[in-house]
């Protein structure tokens, strides 16, 4: 009697979690015109999402987007991080403080303040206003990462390796570098996804000339709603689960 | 043991103004055995990084074999380092260890499949090439970490504290294999420890180290028999210390008095002058235990005997106060060696078997 309780309880959490994703997942392959009843198996609103440009160009844009600002997050976090664990300086607790004012500030006032300064220094809005917008709010997730990765990391090891003949650079790249892959992945992952469904920031810096994926269906919502968006919705989910599994198979391999 | 491999020349060392090493010289000779020896904080780590190259002396110059390294970055010193907690790479399985160095020399594959095969060979390890780090024992990290660092045929092996993470009979049996292959390979092994045991079973010659200052350098029976100052008597090993009063100087023999008993000694390696404070330094095992009727012998009271197997260890306090410990080799027949808490009896031991040095040294 005692375990049915809890047993029911979960149950409960995780049909809340998964009921809107099963019926995005169930009524991208519903054959009915309009949303609500079942029409039977069908593909059609995949090839209507494929058929539809502005859509699909939305996703390319967004998923360049979230790949450059992603990469490049990693690589200056990355480096961010390894100064401020291996170096002491001045001012170095108030660099890693500020990472979490970035963390915590609500995203509307970072929106505010990057267009507030993109219209100051007379940026024009679009890619690039974007990308610098999207790597302001991924960097300290990556820096964060990867400096808890370095706190485990025995700095003897890169004594023992130039001990044994390798160059300061050539300790960092066999010895340190594999040490803080699975937080350069992990960091890259989290700066994609964060990137890919941001709507706040992106409504405020991003322009005509650069339409990214979450505004089109915000847009497309006022219209009413396609089924595609289903589908659309489908393929992301699959993409994020493959990006996941991915990274877990990368990172047990080097566990093993 | 010929000529010196490493020469260490005036070296100074101070970490935020605090010294850690002063004025330090010493020579490493080719295929010895030499250790670091003194207790924590005393400048022996920082000394064997300085060797190292991971560290740089603000004075003095490190020689190898007639080349200045003291400017020479690590990864270009013809030594190599077996590091406390091994410092094994966790990212490459056993094999990858100990083949790091000999890739960063871009040797052929052949030649690294041979030389790693070898190495592990040396150490026992044939079958554990490809295992983690972390799958190992610490006794087995600690051969990979030996054989990651010889592989590379060093002139010079450093070794910190590498014994320090095992237990005791596992550390024991370590010394021995260490011996082995210092002796097989007739590399010179610079050996850090705290533990002056092992210190004066491994070495060849030890090097006592404290605040910074080099006390004494000599075979361990130089360190543990003549001492060159208290420090060196008390650090390595037990000892007794007997303070006493020169009363006149008779060629090659000294005339003290010892807490009133007038004894004749042979001449110490200073010059000692009448009226001179000295103190005779007297090892637990020559100290000889006499009935309470000896006609010599400082008075005193058993207060604990324990029983060591080979040796009996008693303490003795004397009418002085002070406590004098006693290790006597068991012998069953000897009907004057069992005396019993509290008795009384007179510590005493045959002249010349002590060690003299001036009160102020």
């Amino acid at each position: 009697m005692s375990g049915r309780l809890p047993r029911l309880w979960l149950a409960l959490v995780y049909l809340l979690l998964y009921v809107p994703i099963a019926v995005l997942l169930l009524y991208s392959f519903n054959d009915a015109r309009t949303g609500y009843r079942w029409g039977g198996w069908s593909l059609r609103w995949y090839r209507a999402l494929f058929a539809n440009d502005t859509l699909m160009d939305s996703l390319w844009n967004s998923l360049a987007l979230a790949a450059a600002a992603a990469t490049l997050a990693t690589a200056i976090g990355a480096l961010t991080a390894f100064a401020l664990h291996r170096y002491r300086f001045r001012g170095r607790e108030l660099m890693h403080g500020l990472l979490f004012v970035v963390m915590m500030s609500p995203e509307i006032v970072l929106a505010i303040s990057l267009l507030a300064l993109f219209l100051l220094v007379g940026l024009q809005l679009g890619f690039t206003s974007l990308l610098i917008a999207h790597l302001t709010f991924c960097l300290p997730f990556v820096v964060i990462t990867v400096l808890a990765r370095l706190a485990g990391f025995d700095a003897r090891l890169l004594e023992a390796a130039r001990d044994l003949g390798a160059s300061e650079a050539r300790a960092l790249y066999t010895v340190l570098l594999p040490a803080i892959l699975p937080a350069l992945l992990a960091g890259w992952l989290l700066g994609f996804t964060l990137s890919l469904d941001d709507v706040v920031v992106s409504t405020f810096v991003g322009g005509p000339s650069y339409e990214v994926l979450p505004l089109r269906i915000y847009s497309m919502v006022r219209v009413g709603l396609k089924p595609e968006v289903n589908a659309l919705g489908t393929l992301l989910l699959v993409f994020s689960l493959l990006a996941l599994a991915l990274s877990q198979l990368l990172l047990n391999k080097q566990k093993s | 043991m010929t000529s010196p491999l490493l020469s260490l020349r005036a070296i100074g060392k101070a970490y935020a103004g605090r010294p850690v090493l002063l004025d330090l010289s010493l020579d490493v000779l080719d295929g010895e055995f030499l250790t670091l020896l003194g207790p924590s904080g005393c400048g022996k780590t920082t000394l064997l990084r300085l060797i190292a190259g991971f560290e740089h002396p603000d004075q003095g110059s490190i020689q190898l074999a007639g080349a200045d390294l003291t400017a020479v970055p690590p990864e270009r010193r013809p030594l190599n380092t077996v590091f406390q907690q091994y410092a094994l790479f966790p990212h490459l399985d056993v094999f990858g260890n100990v083949a790091y160095g000999l890739r960063r020399e871009r040797r052929p594959r052949a030649e690294i499949d041979l030389r790693v095969r070898e190495a592990l060979d040396l150490v026992q390890l044939g079958e554990f090439a490809r295992r983690k780090p972390q799958q190992l024992s610490g006794g087995q990290q600690q051969r990979v970490a030996i054989a990651r660092a010889l592989v590379k045929r060093p002139r010079l092996l450093l070794l910190d504290e590498p014994l320090s993470a095992l237990d005791a009979k596992l550390r024991r049996q370590m010394q021995l294999e260490l011996k082995r292959l210092q002796r097989e390979l007739g590399i010179a092994f610079v050996f850090v420890t705290h533990d002056q045991e092992e210190a004066l079973s491994m070495s060849d010659r030890v090097a006592v180290l404290h605040a910074g200052v080099l006390q004494q350098l000599g075979t361990p029976r130089e360190v543990y028999e003549r001492p060159a100052n208290l420090f060196t008597a008390r650090f390595v090993g037990e000892t007794n210390l007997f303070p006493a009063r020169v009363l006149e100087t008779q060629g090659e023999r000294v005339v003290v008095d010892c807490a009133g008993q007038r004894r004749t000694l042979p001449t110490p390696g200073f010059a000692p002058h009448a009226g001179q404070a000295v103190n005779l330094l007297l090892r637990p095992e020559d100290i000889r235990v006499l009935g309470p009727d000896a006609d010599h012998g400082l008075p005193g009271t058993v207060i604990e005997r324990n029983y060591k197997g080979s040796t009996l260890d008693s303490l003795i306090r004397l009418d002085s106060g002070q406590e004098v410990l006693v290790s006597e080799f068991f012998d069953e027949d000897d009907p004057a060696f069992d005396y019993r808490l509290g008795e009384t009896v007179k510590v005493s031991w045959v002249d010349g078997w002590e060690w003299m040095l001036p009160a102020d040294g």
